[in-house]
């Protein structure tokens, strides 16, 4: 009963009144930027990166935590009662959601989905404190070849199976590998991409990139697309549900739960194909599939259960690997880096208490977010009332803050604004923001696991191999890349009436197109939030 | 000649509209009903959604009265608006509607009726809500 002690000390940390206040503020600013369309939790994480030099490594990740659990709460809310999804792993959520609510069960809509929510993200933060110790025992066998070839595949997945065009996920992640680069090399000492520039000698500071293009990238999108026609709120009371409601719901909760964690514990992942496959597989079991369409609870209840279970599920790989899989926990392990933790499978050694805390307070925020959700949902609609120039006035002036807070010189508010730009054009030209990030915060690490891997074999690229677990996960990444083309030569080969020939020929005069490749759930929405695309 | 209503989706808007129509019908003039935003927030409740522009539609049609309902939404608050279309159209009268506001309240937020009340070049008919039974 290990893990059981483990936890109940976790709680001892997590209740303490000071912990227990980051937790409700992470939880009630969760919820805030949740419920706006645009802001996400991986923003506001970043944001907030600046106050890890004030608050103690426990507070401040007890209210990321809460952040990011609130925003998977949030983002229902906007969805059922706007029909405009507020985070893209609630995309879903709005299908029936806002059939629900036009058809005037607003109310159960909002409580299946809080309820639902509560009961996923608690069975999965069950199935996180279980599961990550596990995870733990086995990583600490790997050797630096089998690391480096985890994050090759965490990296290439996020970007080739997220997104709806792999040659922008690709053009993402190089940029955020080249920003990676800039600085002395650790371990020649050279200096890389740093036009003889000295201050860029100690790197791209990751608070500076992360809040550049969370927030002032959105902020500069926009602003850029300011006036759009107001839309009104369905006005609803509180939140509750009846027999039958409940009857109709828990079962897709169970099974939205069933979807979410795993999906959200592998790398790319992510919220938005589980929420996906839970309302497809809600539609196909129902027994009311007349109602699908037209407002159904189990399209609700599935889907917002999902999201709720992948966040979870995200934590695992983050925990026990040092591995994130979104943009959140991406930024959550920037703050690992700035209070000079080292993420990875020792954490739960040398940080054993912060970490249980932290899992603790996951518990904590969760039966939080359903005391301030259930009842107070209708309130939170009232922040789309905010005219968007205050908001983001609000936000450029923190970003500006906390670009300076870091080292306190002006010089990284031209970075700041200049990987702005960056982030605005990214959204301009549908390039998503999740590989960047990732490339930024894993490139680094990668090139240490790359570097030892080839000093161990003294340079020789056989070294790789080495390790049978490096070798499965090379077999993997060459599936997952190859999955396209494979794919487009068996359908050619299937309907055709020559098979012999016609795939040598098809493919030397006809390339395939790299935008073909559209593996992700086809629920990348343009209009208001790309800046939340993969954002979980 | 017309004849330009303010219209928001309230009581006071309804009976804007309500004795504009009367009004149109008086001196069988064209009616130009205007319900703008300024469109920075996502959400905004007085901003007239598809289904209750087109009940205003229906409305104005079956009373045979020739009418133009526009919505515009370019940052500028609803006195402009109101002001731009009346001027553009020489109009012979605007209608609104006026609600309660305390002096604090009118401090605060400004007064849209006040100012269409001040800054108009023709006549101002203002209406209460509950006034036109």
């Amino acid at each position: 009963m290990d893990v059981f002690s483990s936890l109940m000390d976790g709680f001892a940390t997590a209740l303490t009144p000071l912990n227990f206040m980051y937790a409700v503020i992470g939880v009630i600013l969760g919820t805030a930027v949740g419920v706006l369309p645009g802001l996400g939790p991986a923003m506001t994480v970043a944001l907030l990166l600046p106050v890890t030099y004030a608050l103690e490594p426990t507070s401040a990740f007890i209210m990321f935590a809460g952040i990011y659990y609130g925003g998977m709460y949030g983002g229902s809310t906007t969805s059922i009662l706007l029909n405009t999804p507020g985070e893209s792993s609630s995309v879903v959520t709005a299908i029936e959601g806002n059939k629900m609510a036009k058809a005037g069960r607003a109310a159960q809509a909002l409580a299946t989905a809080a309820i639902g929510s509560f009961v996923a993200g608690t069975i999965g933060t069950a199935l996180l404190a279980l599961c990550a110790p596990i995870v733990v025992d086995f990583a600490v066998s790997l050797g630096a070849p089998s690391y480096f070839a985890i994050m090759v595949l965490a990296l290439l997945a996020v970007t080739a199976v997220l997104g709806s065009s792999r040659l922008r996920g690709f053009a993402s992640l190089g940029l955020g590998l080249a920003i990676g680069l800039v600085g002395l090399d650790v371990v020649t000492g050279q200096a890389r991409l740093t036009f003889g520039v000295p201050l860029l000698a100690d790197g791209l500071d990751i608070v500076v990139v992360a809040v550049a293009i969370f927030a002032v990238g959105e902020a500069l999108w926009v602003a850029a697309h300011l006036r759009r026609n107001p839309l009104q709120v369905i006005p609803v009371g509180r939140p509750w549900m009846g027999k039958q409601d409940w009857k109709r719901s828990w079962k897709p909760w169970l099974r939205g739960t069933a979807f979410g964690f795993p999906f959200g514990a592998l790398p790319a992942g992510g919220a938005e194909i589980p929420t996906f496959l839970s309302y497809v597989t809600e539609k196909r079991l129902s027994k009311h599939p007349e109602e699908f369409g037209k407002g159904a609870i189990e399209g609700v209840a599935g889907p917002e259960a999902a999201n709720n279970a992948a966040a979870a599920g995200t934590l695992t790989p983050m925990l026990a690997l040092g591995l994130p899989t979104n943009a959140t926990a991406a930024v959550m392990l920037a703050a690992f880096t700035q209070y000079g933790i080292q993420p990875g499978p020792q954490l739960f050694e040398s940080e054993g208490p912060l970490v249980w805390a932290l899992i603790a307070s996951l518990f904590i925020g969760n039966l939080l977010l359903l005391v301030i959700n259930l009842p107070l949902a209708p309130m939170w609609a009232k922040l789309l009332q905010i005219p968007r120039p205050y908001l983001y006035a609000g936000i450029l002036f923190f970003a500006t803050l906390g670009a300076y807070s870091v080292n306190l010189q002006a010089f990284d508010l031209a970075l700041l604004l200049a990987l702005g730009a960056l982030g605005f054009m990214m959204r301009r030209f549908g390039l998503p923001v999740l590989p960047l990030i990732l490339g930024v915060i894993l490139g680094p690490r990668l090139e240490k696991q790359l570097r030892q891997t080839l000093q161990l074999s003294a340079g020789d690229p056989a070294g790789l191999f080495s390790e049978p677990i490096a070798v499965v996960i090379y077999i993997i990444v060459a599936i997952i890349l190859l999955w396209p083309l494979l794919f487009k030569l068996i359908r050619r080969n299937r309907p055709a009436a020559v098979p012999a020939g016609m795939p040598s020929t098809g493919s030397g005069t006809v390339p395939p197109t790299e935008a073909g490749g559209s593996g992700g759930g086809g629920s990348h929405r343009a209009d208001a939030t790309p800046g939340g695309d993969g954002d979980a | 000649m017309t004849i330009v209503v303010g219209y928001v989706p309230t009581p006071e808007g309804e009976a804007a509209l309500t004795q504009a129509i009367l009004e149109a019908r008086k001196s069988n003039s064209k009616l130009l009903v205007i319900n703008s935003s300024k469109g920075d927030a996502l959400v905004d409740n007085r901003y007239a959604q598809e289904p209750e522009i087109q009940t205003i539609e229906e409305r104005l049609a079956a009373q045979g009265i020739d009418h133009a309902i526009i919505q515009p939404v370019r940052g500028h608050d609803a006195a402009a608006e109101v002001l731009d279309a009346a001027e553009e159209q020489k109009a012979e009268l605007i209608v609104i509607g006026l609600r309660r506001r305390t002096p604090v309240g009118k401090l605060i937020m400004g007064s849209t009726s006040q100012r269409i009340l001040l800054e108009a070049d023709c006549p101002v008919l203002a209406v209460k809500a509950g006034a036109t039974a």
